[in-house]
């Protein structure tokens, strides 16, 4: 039994009436993963570690932030300048929520490249998109409690996007902001919705991990493990992999941190806001700019708005939009033409989305979010159709090994190194 | 797989090998000890009071005002001091008593810049109530100085505890006269 599976005889008995350990254990050490994966698979648990670092600094920095339209601002700076490590954790957390985005994007395009999001793992990427949803709103709401001009124009754009929608959308923009406009009431719920979001974000990617663990880690061969040659232990070969990838990414965020804590971040939020005037030219933060290019492409209030989440519901279904059997790009030459295509069309709009909307820019948008759009609803089931995938390795070993008299694997491998 | 593990675990049996092998995981736990530590620091230093709540601990009294008999309680860092312009009585009552025999020993002398003026923390120091005895008909205890509600504690006119569960007497914080009837506390 359990009792006897840990030497230490404190583990073994509380194990016996709280599997904990074994649970852990199962979770981490027994967890056979494919013994081919690259970096990409490290940014699953930077995510991880970056949600819990901005829940560790959110929480600190709470204790000195004060939601009230007359203290938000001035509460801020006090945390800038009087408390102690205020400066510190402020720009963690700043900096925190780019860096979690960056992390984020580079996951989910790690999937978009290897077709992780493709049977059986079709819910583990349906729950990968509820969480980027939250996260979105999370940001959104944490970027409106500082109460600078950027904050208060920014909620009031957005929460207007709500008024878009027919007959509810009065009503549903009232709810959201408590009264007429962006003001006391809405900063107040916003922070409460700010501190309970990350904490709904931690529920839902232990669905995420419990998903994964159904099936186990796809890797960049895409095929499935077919046994234990296939296969290394989680723990320590991957545990040792991922903490190499995350001091290398706290040296970067370090970096970021002490000497451009600002980069990412727009002037205009220092100046405390102003409900009588709108800064000329108010955009989001960075990680929302596609789809806010996306928005202001349509030249209809609700179509923007349609558009702009529909740039987020075609990857709830993307599972079923793209029909191919294989899953890496490694073997889909046209589908891995069309993903980089892809990933320059999302730069596009991202570079789009900060520009003013207006002459040559708009027509630029129009382009770059019908491609967005062609990719997913066109492109992706026609290539399941008409593309000639590569001959597949016959197992991961072989290909790692490169052994044996084994074929197509053997040779595809080697030259995707090159 | 199995059979990589196992030649790892045969080096790993080599006594040198051991050793530095042990080394490394030490040097990387104490590493990795030390960077917790060094995260976590700023993270527990932010409780602690900021620049502008350590820049409000100095106020000045004008004492000038207080008649013969009269307390004030004047708030500093937070707390309630006791400013008491004391009686030729309560003077006398507090000089005459034997330091050796009290609970905490201190004399008068000990307590009091001008021995008129009693400055002393308004703060029991069995659990931390405001203790009574500031405001004329407030009762006094049956030492003529506090008494404390909570839990029954009696101060006599130096502040210093006679009877109840408080251990110390009420504290006198750091002060000094800057002129005859201005006092700087803090
Ligand atoms: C808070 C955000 C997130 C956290 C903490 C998180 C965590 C993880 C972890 C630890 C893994 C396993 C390691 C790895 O394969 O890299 C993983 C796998 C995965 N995640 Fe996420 N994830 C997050 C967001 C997302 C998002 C937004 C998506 C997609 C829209 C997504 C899709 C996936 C998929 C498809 C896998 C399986 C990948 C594979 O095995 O190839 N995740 N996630
Ligand atoms: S707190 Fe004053 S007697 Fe207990």
């Amino acid at each position: 039994m359990s009792a006897t599976k840990f030497s230490n005889p404190v583990v073994s008995w509380i194990d016996h009436r709280l599997p904990i350990f074994s649970a852990a254990e199962h979770f981490a050490s027994d967890y056979p993963t494919p013994k081919n994966l690259n970096y990409f698979w490290n940014f699953g648990s930077l995510a991880g570690f970056t949600l819990v670092v901005m829940i560790v600094t959110g929480i600190t920095l709470a204790m000195s932030y004060t939601p009230h339209v007359d203290y938000a601002f001035g509460s801020v700076e006090r945390i800038m300048r009087d408390v102690n490590h205020g400066w510190l954790i402020r720009y963690i957390h700043m900096n925190g929520a780019s860096f979690f985005f960056i992390v984020v994007y580079i996951h989910m395009l790690r999937g978009l490249y290897y077709g992780s999001y493709k049977a059986p793992r079709e819910l583990l990427w349906i729950i990968g998109v509820t969480i980027f949803l939250l996260m979105m709103a999370t940001a959104f709401m944490g970027y409106v409690l500082p109460w600078g001009q950027m904050s208060f124009w920014g909620a009031t754009v957005i929460t207007n996007l709500f008024s878009a929608l027919p007959y509810v959308g009065d009503a549903i923009t009232t709810l959201l902001w408590g009264g007429f406009a962006v003001d006391n009431p809405t900063l107040n719920r916003f922070f409460a919705l700010h501190y309970l979001m990350p904490f709904v974000i931690v529920g839902v990617v232990m669905l995420h991990i419990v998903a994964l663990h159904r099936f186990g880690s796809n890797n960049p061969l895409g095929i499935d493990a077919r046994g234990p040659q296939d296969t290394i232990p989680f723990h320590p070969y991957y545990t040792i992999k991922d903490l190499f990838g995350l001091s290398v990414f706290l040296c970067i965020f370090a970096a970021a941190v002490f000497f451009f804590p600002n980069f990412m971040g727009h002037p205009d939020n220092y100046i405390p806001a102003n409900p009588l005037q709108t800064p000329a030219h108010i955009v989001p933060e960075w990680y929302f700019l596609p789809f806010y290019a996306i928005l202001r492409a349509v030249p209809d209030k609700l179509g923007g708005v349609i558009a702009m989440f529909g740039a987020i519901a075609v990857l709830f279904v993307l599972p079923w939009l793209d029909r191919s059997p294989v899953r890496s790009a490694k073997f889909r030459p046209i589908f891995k033409i069309f993903f980089w295509v892809f990933v320059a069309d999302c730069l596009l709009l991202g570079y789009l989305g900060a520009k003013p909307a207006e002459g040559i820019w708009v027509t630029l948008s129009r382009v770059g979010s019908i491609w967005y759009f062609a990719h997913f609803l066109i492109i992706l089931p026609l290539l399941s159709v008409i593309e000639t995938p590569r001959p597949l390795p016959q197992s991961l070993s072989q290909s790692v090994l490169g052994g044996s008299g084994a074929m197509a694997g053997a040779a595809a491998a080697p030259k995707e190194k090159a | 797989m199995a059979t990589k593990s196992k030649e790892v675990q045969a080096d790993a049996s080599q006594p040198e090998n051991k050793s530095r092998r042990d080394f490394i995981v030490v040097a990387t736990y104490a590493m990795a000890g030390m960077g917790a530590a060094t995260a976590a620091w700023p993270l527990i230093n932010q409780m602690n009071p900021a620049a502008d709540t350590l820049a409000l601990a100095n106020i000045e009294i004008d004492v000038s005002k207080i008649e013969v008999g009269q307390s004030i309680t004047v708030k500093w860092r937070g707390k309630p001091v006791f400013i008491r312009h004391r009686t030729e009585a309560e003077i006398a009552e507090a000089e005459a008593v034997e330091a050796e025999a009290l609970r905490h020993p201190e004399t008068d002398t000990d307590r009091v810049e001008n021995p008129e003026y009693l400055v002393v923390l308004g703060i029991c120091t069995h659990l931390g109530c405001v203790p009574l005895g500031q405001k004329v008909g407030e009762v006094r205890g049956e030492y003529d100085g506090w008494f404390c509600p909570c839990h029954g504690s009696h101060y006599d006119s130096s502040g210093r505890i006679r009877k109840g569960p408080a251990p110390l007497n009420l504290e006198v914080p750091p002060y000094a006269f800057t002129s005859d009837n201005i006092i700087r506390i803090g």
